[in-house]
């Protein structure tokens, strides 16, 4: 009964390694680069497929965590709510006394135990409100990135800029000991950024 | 109203107070610990000094349930000393002078220290007082009975002197054979809001605990332990460990792999640097759920019992109403702040030890036995110790052991040896995962009927030392099914146990079985008299023989306000328990909180401790035991996955709770003149069971596994 | 090379690696053991420090991020703040273990030099960070309050 058991959870134990192997394999897939678009015809629908390709960036945890609907980020591949209970704030760099800056420094430290560490950026902080991803659909989350009231006052080719360049951004491809980085490179999400810019800005539905 | 109130009023008072004094137990202090040769030391609770000091030997360890200030205050009471007089020194290890009379050896545990320490720190200190009255008749030529001590004067008509200039001549003196005690109504301490000894050494940062003791030449060490209980180590490879920049040395002791270093950081890095194959074939493999399965499995079956009335069985059968129940409570860390941690030191052939021990003979002597040092040539210097909530001691003394085999190992001077977050977490000796089954049965009358319980846990005193002559005979383990059977009587009552085994070493938490007996009998009942039609306190009131019981439940429900409505989104909940021969009732009002759990508001707390001390800090009791209590059925487990490995390690995986999270308190000391009794623990029993009994009013939902946060979520 | 900082207002010096946690700087080599450790990775507070004269939890600061910065620990936090706090901690007893109060008081220190008279969300904001096993919340709250009135006195 008990031997039964024990080969049961082990079987269970060498699933679960295999498991977590599958999703290891389909996280390091990085993104498809602007050229396999190219047989899209339609120059909407690959707009539409740009876009969708940016949203495994943009929908990732390392990037959503901290564009958070409610006034509290989310931390780690769960998403769950960040730990300590800390608060955007009136600047989105957190509350009087517990401010971001009271444990995210200007670059990721590694945790002494081995086991992870506190991601950092010199200007780590949550995205405003207005820019809030957190369960939005790739389809709202790309009308709210074309709408100057809700990406911070932002052209397409600034956009387009930003996303190729800004260095908080880039941080989620380095994320620290501990978190999955967001696939494939700045460089790419910023050449897919341009080519969906270039291509019309067309958005997924829904 | 809340705890603390008296503030604005002490406000000035207890500050200047309290900074006026030096620190109690700060950096000079334990620098200086032998001040002997002072002229007057009356017995090994009181000196008295030239200065006018008036010192107390604390015989407890102070983890901050305010033994310090508790003694202090029943030998300043009885010598009429000026509270600011006062100081405080931790005893050394010494059984004949400083046993807890309540254990026969030093220790402090069961919320016993007031209690054991109530007429033997009252007669340390009348006994002074007596030969410092009597040296001051003698100066004077005047009978001692027109002496009067106040506030550390002693004085005689016109004539004056202090504790400090009579110290010489009562030094020659002898103590009077049987000092006399003060009445009640003679108290001037007793009773009162006496600041406590430590709160400025704690807050300015000067207080000393172990973790803060350096010593020449001293190395920190890290230790890695087997990520299975049971497990061992097969072989390492230290070459990474040993390129950390400051590591010194990796050596192997049965207990894990320790790596020394300049300093914790780098002790620490080695540790994650380490490359350990572990023999993990004896470990403990089962999961917590495998575990659950087979506890509920035994405790469906009878087991030994403990309580045994009438015909349980034929009482169910015919009982108009039914209710079963199968409860399930994890094991728990205590995970005080202070991780457990030991400071060892050779000089010559004399073995010194900075430690805050619970049970200072038994470990030193656990230290010195492993070193091979005669217990006379060991001294421990006691700290204050960082929390401990049970985990600093275990019967079988092993962090001791660890601590000096790491010491043994390095072979080449002082050894800091601390435990990392991770470590404590991981590290054993939880609070025992439990499992209850309750069926209860109603006749038409709604009248409890049958009542029958039985729990299946491990006992963590099986097999050692301290196991008593009822486990050792019978195999019956009191902690158990601690208080259930005292709790409520039914003409068909039967409660059982089954002490099961597993690799999962565990022990005394925070006031021990009461942890889940007060739980599984509390919210069980509230079911029941829910179902028979009849209001939770109305309904307990009709139960409850103990006067002293009922007496706090209708002092909660009173001061609560029970029977009025609660604000909307709300409702209130009550539990009452005895332990530690202290009875707390608890109404604890509860609305859903954005996350789906309880979001607790207020918790009015009445309590029954016997004659209050110092009722500032039975009230910081109440809070303490509220908090603790609540932040693990809100949020705690430690859950073995596969392989037994748990799945915890750090205050992200195993969830405090927070200031947000904690709800106001109210507290109300009933009037007594019964000997006291603890305060550590009894705040803690009742606070869950009243939130689950609140919560199931407020979403219709029992809540029979614990914590919340895994099985109560609305 | 030797990261140089200012510590409680002297200069201060560590020469070893860059990476030590300043935590570990302050404890084990400068002899400042009033912030403690508690878990190592920012989610208890009680290694709570001021890094130019705001809260910054110390066990995950390399010792680097420090250099030519202002540190201050419990030892040396001092100014009216400072001294509201202490007293205000100390009237009500605030502490019972005491383990994690260096790191409660740092915090609570910070939170008043930024929000003169905080409410009590603001104390819950300021505060969630630091853990107290002893769960003396009620009190921490209370002599925020009161510190809080003594600074408007």
């Amino acid at each position: 009964m008990k031997a039964g058991a024990l080969a049961l959870g082990a079987a269970a134990l060498t699933l679960g390694i295999a498991i977590a192997g599958q999703a290891r394999e389909q996280k390091v897939e990085g993104l498809r680069p602007v050229s396999a678009f190219a047989g899209i015809a339609d120059p909407g629908a690959r707009s539409v497929a740009i876009f969708t390709e940016m949203g495994k960036v943009i929908q990732h945890p390392r990037c959503v965590n901290c564009h958070p609907r409610t006034d509290r980020p989310l931390q780690g591949d769960a998403q769950l709510p960040h730990d300590p209970p800390v608060s955007r704030g009136p600047a989105d760099r957190g509350m009087a006394g517990l401010e971001c800056g009271t444990c995210h420094g200007p670059r990721n430290v590694a945790f002494a135990n081995g086991k992870g560490s506190v991601p950092g950026h010199p200007e780590w902080h949550a995205a405003p409100i207005a820019m809030a991803w957190e369960g939005k659909t790739l389809g709202q989350i790309c009308q709210q990135i074309k709408d100057r009231k809700r990406n911070g006052g932002k052209s397409l080719d600034q956009i387009a800029e930003h996303n190729a360049h800004d260095s908080l951004v880039g941080w989620g491809w380095n994320p620290g000991p501990g978190r999955t980085p967001v696939p494939g490179t700045q460089a790419q999400f910023g050449e897919l950024t341009r080519a969906w810019v270039a291509s019309g800005a067309k958005c997924p539905a829904g | 109203m809340n705890a603390i109130t008296p503030t604005r009023r002490n406000f000035l008072q207890s500050a200047s107070l309290v900074l006026g004094m030096t620190l109690p137990l700060g950096k000079a202090a334990s620098a200086a610990p032998a001040q002997s040769g002072l002229p007057f030391a009356p017995n090994a609770f009181v000196r008295v000094s030239p200065d006018n000091l008036v010192t107390v030997i604390i015989k407890h360890v102070e983890f901050g349930q305010g033994p310090a200030t508790g003694l202090a205050t029943l030998v300043a009471d009885e010598m009429d000393a000026d509270w600011s007089q006062i100081r405080v020194e931790m005893s050394p290890a010494n059984d004949p002078l400083y046993k807890n009379l309540a254990f026969g050896t030093m220790g402090t545990g069961g919320s016993t220290a007031i209690g054991n320490s109530w007429l033997q720190m009252r007669s340390a200190g009348a006994s002074a007082k007596a030969m410092l009255v009597e040296a001051a008749a003698k100066r004077w030529g005047v009978p001692a009975a027109s002496i009067k001590v106040s506030k550390g004067v002693v004085s005689s008509g016109r004539r004056k002197a202090s504790f400090g200039e009579l110290a010489a001549d009562a030094a020659q003196l002898k103590p009077p054979e049987k000092p006399v005690l003060k009445t009640p109504d003679q108290f001037t301490l007793i009773g009162r809001d006496t600041p406590r000894v430590d709160s400025v050494a704690k807050t300015n940062g000067t207080a000393m605990f172990t973790m803060d003791i350096q010593r020449p030449g001293m190395v920190h060490s890290a230790i890695a332990h087997p990520p299975a209980f049971g497990g061992t180590v097969k072989s390492v490879i230290d070459s990474a460990a040993l390129a950390v920049p400051g590591v010194l040395a990796v050596k192997t002791i049965p207990h894990g792999v320790v790596v020394y270093a300049r300093d914790s950081y780098a002790a620490r890095k080695g540790v994650a640097a380490l490359d350990v194959t572990w023999d993990l074939s004896k470990a403990e493999k089962r999961t917590t759920e495998e575990l659950y399965a087979q506890f509920a499995e035994a405790a469906e079956t009878p087991g030994k019992p403990v309580e045994k009335t009438g015909d349980t069985a034929a009482a169910l059968r015919g009982a108009a109403k039914k209710l079963e129940a199968v409860y399930q409570f994890p094991y728990l860390a205590h995970a005080p702040m202070e991780p457990l941690d030991a400071v060892l030191e050779m000089n010559g052939d004399r073995l010194d030890v900075w430690l805050g021990s619970q049970f200072q003979v038994g470990e030193l002597t656990a230290i010195a036995a492993t070193l091979g040092v005669p217990f006379e040539k060991a001294t421990l210097h006691q700290q204050f110790a960082g929390g401990s909530f049970g985990r600093r001691v275990t019967p079988a003394m092993e962090f001791a052991v660890e601590a000096a085999l790491a010491f043994k190992a390095w072979g080449k001077g002082p050894v800091k040896h601390v435990w990392t977050r991770e470590n404590d977490i991981r590290g054993g000796r939880y609070r025992p995962l439990a499992v209850h089954v309750v069926r209860g049965g109603l006749d038409p009358s709604g009248k409890i009927v049958a009542w029958d319980q039985v729990v299946a846990a491990q006992s963590f005193m099986k097999g050692t030392p301290m196991e008593g002559p009822e486990l050792k005979n019978k195999g019956i383990d009191d902690a158990l099914t601690e208080g259930i059977a005292e709790s409520y009587k039914f003409a068909n009552h039967y409660v059982g146990q089954h002490i099961m085994e597993a690799g999962v070493p565990t022990l005394w938490w925070r006031s021990v079985g009461n942890t889940h007996t007060a739980y599984a009998v509390e919210t069980f009942v509230d079911q029941l008299l829910e179902m028979a039609g009849k209001d939770p306190v109305a309904g307990r009131l009709e139960l409850m023989e103990d006067p002293r019981t009922r007496a706090v439940l209708a002092r909660a429900a009173e001061i609560a306000g029970w029977g009025s409505k609660p604000p909307a989104g709300r409702a209130r909940g009550v539990a009452a328990w005895k332990s530690f021969g202290s009875y707390v009732a608890q109404v604890a009002e509860v609305s859903k909180g954005a996350d789906g759990l309880p979001k607790v508001h207020k918790v009015w707390v009445a309590v029954d401790c016997g004659i209050a001390v110092n009722p500032n800090v039975i009230r910081a009791q109440m809070e303490s035991g509220i908090g603790y209590g609540l932040g693990h059925a809100l949020y705690s487990e430690v859950e073995l996955g596969e392989g037994g490995i748990v799945k915890q390690e750090n205050f992200d995986s195993y969830r405090s709770l927070r200031i947000a999270e904690m709800p106001a308190v109210e507290v109300a000391i009933l009037a007594s003149d019964a000997n006291p009794t603890g305060v550590g623990e009894p705040g803690l029993p009742p606070i869950a069971p009243a939130v689950a009994n609140a919560w199931r009013k407020l979403t219709g939902k029992a809540v029979r596994r614990l914590p919340f946060a895994v099985g109560g979520r609305a | 090379m030797a990261t140089d900082f200012t510590l409680n207002g002297k200069p201060a010096s560590f020469d070893g690696d860059p990476e030590t946690p300043l935590l570990y700087v302050l404890r084990d080599h400068l002899g400042l053991t009033g912030t403690k450790y508690g878990c190592g990775i920012a989610q208890c507070g009680a290694c709570t420090v001021h890094l130019d004269g705001k809260n910054r939890r110390s066990c995950v600061t390399p010792v680097s991020m420090v250099s030519g910065r202002q540190v201050t620990t419990i030892e040396g936090v001092a100014g009216k703040e400072a001294e509201a706090v202490h007293n205000a901690w100390v009237a009500i007893d605030v502490p019972q273990c005491g383990f994690c109060q260096s790191g409660q008081v740092m915090s609570a220190i910070g939170l008043l030099r930024i929000k003169k008279k905080p409410s009590d969300s603001d104390i819950d904001a300021a505060m969630a960070g630091n853990i107290c096993r002893c769960a003396t919340y009620v009190r921490i709250r209370q002599a925020i309050h009161d510190a809080a009135h003594a600074l408007e006195a």
